[in-house]
């Protein structure tokens, strides 16, 4: 028995039990929120989580990869790189996951010696950790820029008027 | 020689992924607030409160221990609850009513953007009712913490700062509580009491100091104001070929236009502008701008009601002054909450104006009898609904536009068709977002009330999350690239959020999307819109 067929048919519950692990994260007034409220619209963050998780879980099982940054690795990092986390807090949500798989999978694992598998898996999912820095980073660096080009937007009319705008001429 | 000891075991993987990342279980009053960078905003300078004569003007920061109020600040505070509560009746209901049924708990896009329990609009609003309950309700008196009491001590004044600025008074909670509690009120309430001790955020008492001194919140002086104008008047005859001539100050004209200053100043506002000085001009309207009225918007709101007042009297004095027969208002979204609820009763009646009627259709805004204002999203549908108005809607076919209702606008004096009838009219693509996110249940922009600074951008992006998510969802069904809106701190906020959120939406007034339809006698044949951008078809000739 290969890991990936046996990851294919956990699947289900592996995601159940790595989302709620994730809402966790937050204050739990909050995790019950997110777990409970359904509507995409009425739990953003939820549902990010949840959508996101889903392809990422899916992307890890494909052993080629596209070598691209997952688009739904960056919508979750991107909710959680503005709240209230310290820079490993909002990544670490991934390493949940092999908790999750060794916890689930245990005794299929050294039943089957599965060790080869498991240990490749986790690799890949430290190389997701890796993105993960990456797009966190930028995030980050996008705030930052905002903070700034909103100051030279306000300012930008008054030097364009007192002829302190020069446009740099080509050659 | 020492003995060498023995290394410590290293945790096991298992046990170092279990990150308890729950803080501790205790009651949220013994929790006590943390001022996280990127939610709050600076604390204001004090030439900012001299300025207006407020109190206790002094350097300060949110994060120094020693916030440098005076001994009294408590009987302050809790005086100043008190003549709150018996001049508010509803105030008073609000803090009586609540049953904590958790209607409200998960509306607000803080709530929802940040998962911070204390953003849940019951639980901001229970940190103020705790203390009522101790000073002012007889069961809190006797049973203390039994009966959800708590003393007013130096940290739950932290508290009340810490998130009665994280409500930008949006009253999306208020829409949902079955007893109609409104959110906004008791967030006002807080913000007066801290006014009463110094503690304004730099950028809202600033806006308020320009305001009251040179009529408007950037602090812009009358040549500034005509020049910004006339840089816009440049543009439009490029475009056009038209040359407008706006007057400024004019006595005797027929109508006054009030607008937010953030129109004249930084884009995209100054397209909404354009398109304002167009249609007036198309329609030969006999109207003037004011210097000195020159701001439509009121900080003076996020601060106090005498604040306010003080700051709304120059529209009608400047009315007076010109000669006016009656105001109409620009595209803004506090500005109308004030004028709409606030202004007959601060500074009207204004019985030397007359009933506003359409000069162009005849039309009688009985709405606005009493104001004397009339709003221009109003005013143009009605232009175009009796077809005063030649419009191209095909110039914007560039654009996919969706429509984001202010929450003033909307929750706040019910203007939600003519936005859209006004865009129908100018476009060929609209696209609604989903139900539970417009009209009355609008998600705020996350930067109202003066939460539009630079250094709580984290912040205004949580806040912002449930409306760019809206946004998002359309872009990606209908590839939406334009997000509509009729207020000033709209267009100056949403830009940021939809660069983090949704990269490729841009924002605009919808009076820049009629100018761009708008066809004018005279023009020439358009190459750009207002934005100096090649127009459909136009693409080729530009290269």
């Amino acid at each position: 028995m290969e890991l990936k067929s046996l990851l294919t048919e956990k699947r289900a519950a592996i995601l159940r039990k790595w989302f709620d692990l994730i809402v966790d994260t937050y204050p739990s007034d909050t995790s019950s929120f997110l777990k409970k409220q359904k509507n995409q619209f009425a739990n953003p963050v939820g549902h990010t989580i949840s959508e996101g998780i889903e392809e990422l879980f899916d992307e890890l099982l494909e052993e080629a990869g596209s070598g691209k940054v997952s688009p739904f690795l960056d919508n979750i990092i991107r909710v959680r790189a503005i709240q209230d986390f310290t820079p490993s807090e909002a990544i670490g949500f991934i390493f949940l996951l092999k908790n999750v798989i060794r916890e689930s999978l245990q005794r299929e694992i050294r039943e089957y010696q599965m060790y080869d598998d498991l240990l490749r898996l986790e690799s890949r999912i430290d190389d997701l950790v890796r993105s993960s820095f990456d797009v966190y980073m930028k995030c980050r660096e996008q705030v930052y820029d905002l903070k700034a080009s909103e100051v030279k937007k306000m300012t930008f009319r008054l030097l364009q008027r007192a002829n302190l705008v020069k446009e740099i001429q080509e050659d | 020689m020492a003995k060498p000891t023995k290394p410590t075991k290293p945790p096991k993987p298992e046990e170092l992924v279990k990150i308890d990342y729950n803080p501790p279980e205790k009651p949220w009053m013994e929790v006590p607030v943390e001022f996280k960078p990127g939610t709050f905003c600076y604390g204001t300078r004090p030439k900012y409160l001299e300025e207006v004569g407020f109190p206790n003007p002094r350097e300060w920061s949110p994060l120094d221990e020693d916030w440098k109020l005076p001994a009294d600040w408590k009987d302050t505070v809790l005086d100043g609850l008190g003549e709150r509560l018996k001049k508010n009746r509803a105030f008073h209901l609000f803090m009586d009513i609540c049953v904590r049924c958790g209607a409200c708990a998960d509306k607000c896009h803080f709530f929802i953007g940040s998962g911070d329990p204390k953003n849940m609009p019951v639980l901001r609003a229970e940190l103020m009712r705790s203390v009522y309950r101790k000073y002012f309700s007889t069961g809190g008196k006797l049973f203390g913490s039994l009966a959800g009491a708590r003393e007013l001590t130096f940290d739950v004044f932290k508290e009340w700062w810490y998130y009665f600025y994280q409500c930008t008074e949006c009253r999306r909670c208020s829409v949902f509580c079955p007893y109609g509690i409104d959110t906004a009120e008791i967030t006002m309430m807080a913000r007066e009491l801290f006014n009463l001790l110094g503690c304004n955020t730099d950028w809202i008492a600033g806006p308020v100091a320009n305001c009251y001194r040179k009529g408007n919140h950037l602090g812009l002086e009358p040549h500034t104001i005509t020049s910004n104008i006339e840089f816009m008047l440049d543009d439009i005859e490029e475009i056009t070929g038209i040359k407008i001539e706006p007057t400024f100050n004019r006595k005797g004209a027929e109508i006054l236009f009030v607008t937010p200053s953030g129109d004249l100043f930084g884009d995209p506002g100054t397209y909404t502008c354009m398109g304002y000085l167009m249609l007036f001009h198309e329609l030969g309207l006999d109207y003037t701008w004011s210097t000195y009225a020159s701001e439509g918007g009121n900080f003076g709101f996020f601060t106090s009601m005498e604040m306010a007042k003080r700051l709304n009297y120059k529209i009608y004095a400047e009315a007076k002054r010109l000669g006016v027969k009656w105001i109409l208002g620009g595209e803004c979204g506090h500005m109308w909450r004030v004028v709409h609820q606030y202004m007959d009763t601060w500074n009207g009646p204004a019985d030397f104006l007359e009933e506003p009627v359409s000069p162009i259709t005849g039309t009688k805004f009985e709405n606005a009898k009493t104001t004397k204002m009339v709003h221009i999203a109003e005013f143009t549908a009605d232009l175009i609904k009796h077809g005063k108005l030649k419009l191209d809607p095909s110039r914007n076919d560039h654009l996919k536009v969706t429509y984001h209702d202010s929450c003033n606008t909307s929750r706040g004096m019910g203007i939600l068709e003519e936005p859209r009838y006004i865009i129908n009219n100018s476009c060929n693509h609209f696209h609604e977002m989903p139900e539970d996110t417009i009209r009355e249940k609008t998600f705020c922009c996350g930067s109202g009330t003066g939460l539009n600074a630079g250094e709580n951008m984290e912040l205004r992006m949580r806040g912002g999350l449930p409306r760019a998510n809206a946004v998002k969802h359309v872009r990606d069904k209908h590839g939406v690239n334009m997000l509509a809106n009729i207020c000033a701190i709209d267009r100056a906020t949403l830009s940021a959020l939809m660069q983090y959120w949704v990269p490729d939406v841009e924002v605009s007034g919808i009076h820049e999307l009629l100018g761009n339809a708008l066809v004018m006698k005279g023009e020439k044949e358009r190459e750009t819109d207002l934005r100096l951008e090649p127009l459909p078809g136009k693409e080729e000739e530009d290269v």
